[in-house]
């Protein structure tokens, strides 16, 4: 087989790999949209918020520790104990629940009915008031992510790859976990929301707001339901690309990642946000492996924007957007 | 036309009725949209058990508005209630959420009828079925009583609801209702854009549903001649006043409900065309 196309089914697993992650930021959007028509800003700062809180619990932080010694003259920084990661996580879950609960009762309960451009207004708000919050609670340097997930080559893709092409593959073990953990997180999401009750009612309430008022659905519940949802991918997501690469600010910035998904994928389809992220992850990997060196390279910056372009003029839609069902 | 209460036949119960307790009561109430548009200007009627009571007028009348004003559903419409008091089982229903109310036993069926479009017709029937904490055994019989009404529905159970027919998307929004277990259903214009013989057999069903399962109704409607057929009683709305009401029997045969909403005078029956200049006509004098 000749070099270039080992090489290229290399860097296709890598950007499928990598397309895994834009899918997991992109799936909160998704889940928020569908059910409340509310576009979330603040879903990349909670995948910030919500790594710094997993590193902070697991290290036996101070919350707003620095904001205590400020007012008290006291120096605590340190509880003096560690978490295990399981148990951190279980907790963070916790805090992201109360943060769609704060939400849901100071913002948007007082929302209800406006225009989405006001809806959306509210969530840049959001945003920023919880950036400033995680740096409040717990500082804003440069933390390491560290929750038990392997790291490093994988060993055996690499021997296996070498055996039959006579080249080994670089394949991260955190870009494969990260795919399993992925693929279970969105399963489950399936299976909730076609499965059992609450999951029915938030379909309900995406489709038909009055309807479901009136059937008895309390929206409110919902829609805390839906922001804890989207609060859990959040929180895996910033697991993985805080193991990936620190948790620090710049993990906000993911969202923009997955702006291009969503476009690609459609707002309101799950399938959607995840076979946009791997189209993304892949078409970016390969066209810089392809075409990137005739034009400088880079372009792994560009380029899932570009293809955003191209989609909303032919596709608006996106692939996987809900088909609008109209009888006439 | 008829801005003052010309008459009123009786007190709120049909005569085969008689005795029956008062379910629902509302007393002289205004409603008020975006704090500046009065849509219902006093309105008062009552609601039997297990009768029919038919809300009945035009377009604009003000009839989807008080059904909405009983099931709370106002509020993410911006609308309010000013004055006067809604009583269910002598409670105020005011402060109470929609939610509440299916859990206290009234549900609304809403004017084209507003099924879950993604969901299918089972599923939808289920969404029903939220509020209640009697277990799945008698949902699951529920479901099975609620497809014995509507034979049709069974069919079409794993379709999504929104590739439905409007026949079938109407009955998936009584069937809705029904699993809710409610004792009153507030139907909003069930005949809307219906073949006369879909709107003869739903409300054959909701005359079934009332004899045989005993639910009570409040509907509001437009084709008058229907809805005076299936009900009891009837209140006739207009510019968000109630300006008639009586027992179906004594308005259908009163002279006014004949001309203005039957096409039907003294002569015989008259085109739209006469009636309609008619109407033009007596509007001017009175």
């Amino acid at each position: 087989m000749p070099d270039q196309l080992i090489f290229a089914m290399e860097v296709t697993i890598n950007g499928l790999l990598n397309g895994v992650m834009y899918a997991l930021v992109a799936l909160g959007f998704v889940l928020i949209f569908k059910a409340s028509g509310i576009f979330n800003y603040a879903q990349g700062v909670m995948a910030l918020f919500a790594a710094m809180t997993l590193v902070g619990i697991q290290q036996g932080r101070v919350p707003f520790g620095h904001l205590i010694n400020e007012i008290f003259g006291t120096d605590v920084h340190y509880f003096g104990w560690e978490v295990p990661a399981l148990a951190a996580i279980l907790l963070t879950v916790v805090v992201m629940l109360a943060f769609a609960v704060l939400v849901q009762k100071f913002v948007f309960k007082h929302l209800v009915g406006q225009e989405p451009i006001i809806l959306f207004m509210a969530t840049i708000g959001l945003a920023y008031f919880l950036e400033g919050v995680s740096d409040l609670m717990w500082g804003s340097e440069i933390r390491n992510m560290d929750v038990g997930l392997p790291q490093g080559i994988n060993d055996a893709i690499d021997a296996a790859t070498f055996e039959i092409f006579g080249y080994g593959f670089f394949i991260d073990n955190l870009d494969i976990s990260a795919a399993i953990i992925a693929a279970i997180l969105v399963g489950g999401l399936i299976a909730f929301a076609q499965y059992t009750k609450q999951g029915r009612a938030m379909r309900a309430v995406a489709d038909d707001h009055q309807a479901a008022l009136s059937v008895g659905i309390k929206l409110n519940y919902v829609w805390v339901l839906v922001w804890t949802l989207a609060g859990i991918v959040a929180l895996v997501a910033g697991i993985m690309w805080g193991s990936k690469s620190g948790v620090q600010f710049s993990l906000s910035l993911i969202a923009l990642k997955a702006l291009p998904v969503l476009m690609l994928g459609g707002f309101t389809s799950i399938p959607g946000a995840i076979v946009g992220g791997l189209i993304i992850g892949m078409g970016e990997a390969l066209f810089e492996f392809s075409i990137g060196p005739m034009i400088g390279g880079a372009t792994e910056n560009w380029f899932a924007y570009v293809l955003a372009l191209v989609f909303l003029v032919f596709r608006p839609q996106g692939l996987f957007g809900e088909k609008i069902i109209e009888r006439v | 036309m008829l801005d003052q209460p010309l008459e009123t036949h009786g007190d709120g119960v049909a005569p085969e009725l008689d005795g029956a307790e008062t379910l629902l009561e509302v007393n002289n109430i205004e409603v008020i949209y975006n704090h500046v548009i009065l849509v219902l200007k006093g309105v008062s009627l009552k609601v039997p058990k297990g009768g029919i009571t038919a809300l009945l007028g035009g377009n604009g009348a003000g009839k989807t508005t008080t059904l909405k004003a009983i099931s709370n559903l106002l509020h993410s419409e911006r609308g309010e209630v000013t004055k006067g008091s809604i009583l269910y089982r002598g409670e105020p229903v005011a402060d109470l959420t929609p939610s509440d109310l299916v859990d206290r036993g009234v549900i609304q069926v809403m004017e084209g009828r507003h099924c879950f479009e993604h969901l299918t017709v089972e599923e939808n029937l289920l969404t029903g079925s939220y509020t209640r904490k009697d277990g799945r055994g008698a949902i699951a019989a529920d479901l099975e009583m609620v497809y014995d009404y509507f034979p049709r529905l069974k069919e079409r159970r794993g379709s999504q609801a929104g590739y439905t027919s409007g026949g079938e998307q109407q009955m998936t929004a009584i069937g809705r209702a029904l699993m809710s277990r409610p004792e009153t259903i507030l139907l909003d214009e069930p005949s809307m854009g219906l073949a006369p013989q879909l709107v003869e057999q739903i409300f054959g069903i909701v005359k079934r549903l009332n004899e045989e399962q005993g639910v009570t109704f409040l509907l509001a409607e437009q084709n008058t001649n229907v809805a005076l057929r299936f009900a009891h009683y009837g209140y006739i709305l207009e510019s968000g006043r109630v300006v008639m009401d009586g027992p179906a029997a004594d308005l259908r045969e009163n002279p006014d409900v004949k001309e203005f909403y039957l096409g039907m005078s003294e002569e015989g029956r008259k085109s739209f065309r006469d009636v309609r200049s008619y109407r033009r006509r007596k509007r001017w004098l009175s």
